[in-house]
């Protein structure tokens, strides 16, 4: 028989045109369920205007990326038992740095742009692909399979990202992340777009994207590459390579 | 805009709550570098003191020997020590060095700084 916690689920809710306020919603609750099940079980069975986005609910999607007691983390492989306990209060609130477009939904559209800015790649060949431990040596004929990309684009680096929260100009982790995977020596056009002042120069090296991204992207490791990859092509600029 | 200056994001920067050693390292970084640029500016009034002759600068100099000045002057040893040694962090991981270490790198800095912090106070209370 499965363990039994009650729990409150202190959910944000704004819809347009009102204040923003914090609904509580008592739950009994599998702890080893995930946070996504007790934000749908609120919409199942305690009001129905809940506004959340959500669709795969295996990690695949990044839809459902939400702050967990302030903390940006993907709903759906959080399990509540890691994130509360029996009789506590568990706080869900939208994603930083992105308009509320309803209670926990955020409108997403200027970063899909930006990733579209640096035509941030949904596939990739496989010896292309950052793969931990691969079982065998890529060879040139490998190319044909391809992969998804690592990232979900749940923006939850942007979220995170205290120069996200400066400035919605600012580019971002994930598409400078993106623009790190592209290239700048294949793909020379990336160079303005990165080069400037809401570009990779802009970052602070707080590292929480890193931290907080469910999919191992680490876009604090690619921003720094790509600071390479720039200085390297500014020098060959330089000296006309 | 987001794209403005606001009082609100000015005091985001500085909420550790549910936050990472990059970020700590980012909320330390702002507020030495703060206090270091207020010393600064203290320092010049100081110096300033020179122009209106040595009693004028003497009589400065003996508050220094408050307690309340010396724990100011060895909170000002903390922030240099710790604001020199994660602009080194930063410019190493800015270029590719350490990045997978880069919180290691910050506890270093704070251990180094507050030894450092420790060395001068044993110095100024002992001499």
């Amino acid at each position: 028989m499965s363990e039994k916690w009650t729990i409150t689920l202190r959910t944000y809710r704004q819809k347009e045109g009102e204040a923003p306020r914090y609904d509580d919603f008592t739950l009994d609750v599998d702890p080893d369920e995930y946070v996504l099940d007790a934000v749908e079980r609120v919409w199942a069975f305690h009001d129905r205007s809940l506004c959340f986005r959500h669709a795969c609910h295996h990690s695949t999607c990044g839809a459902c990326g939400m702050r967990v007691n302030g903390v940006e983390k993907l709903t759906c492989i959080t399990i509540l038992r890691d994130v509360t306990q029996n009789g506590a209060t568990l706080k869900v609130e939208p994603l930083r740095n992105f308009p509320v477009v309803s209670d926990l939904a955020v409108d997403m559209g200027d970063f899909y742009k930006k990733n579209e800015m640096v035509d941030a790649r949904a596939v990739l060949p496989v010896i292309e692909a950052e793969i931990e431990h691969p079982s065998s040596a890529w060879n040139p004929n490998d190319a044909q399979y391809i992969r998804l990309s690592d990232c979900l684009e749940c923006g939850m680096c942007i979220s995170a990202c205290p120069v996200a929260a400066t400035t919605s100009e600012y580019l971002g982790p994930a598409p400078l992340a993106a623009a790190q995977d592209r290239g700048i020596r294949r793909n020379p056009e990336l160079l303005n777009i990165v080069d400037s002042e809401d570009g990779l120069w802009r970052c602070h090296s707080a590292f929480e994207c890193t931290a907080v991204c469910p999919s191992f992207v680490d876009p604090g490791r690619r921003i720094m590459d790509l600071r390479k990859q720039v200085i390297g092509a500014k020098l060959g600029q330089l000296f006309g390579k | 805009m987001n794209n403005q200056p606001s009082a609100k994001k000015f005091l985001g920067w500085f909420n550790p709550l549910g936050r990472n050693p990059g970020s700590w390292a980012f909320i330390i970084s702002r507020i030495t570098a703060l206090g270091l640029t207020l010393y600064l500016f203290l320092h010049l009034i100081v110096l300033g003191r020179l122009a209106q002759g040595p009693e004028a600068y003497q009589e400065f100099l003996a508050l220094t020997e408050n307690p309340v000045v010396k724990i100011g002057e060895l909170a000002v040893i903390g922030a240099v020590i710790y604001h020199g040694l994660n602009g080194i962090r930063i410019v190493l991981t800015s270029f590719g060095i350490g990045v997978t270490r880069q919180a290691q790198l910050f506890y270093a800095s704070i251990v180094l700084a507050i030894v450092g912090t420790l060395v001068f106070t044993i110095r100024m209370f002992a001499g």
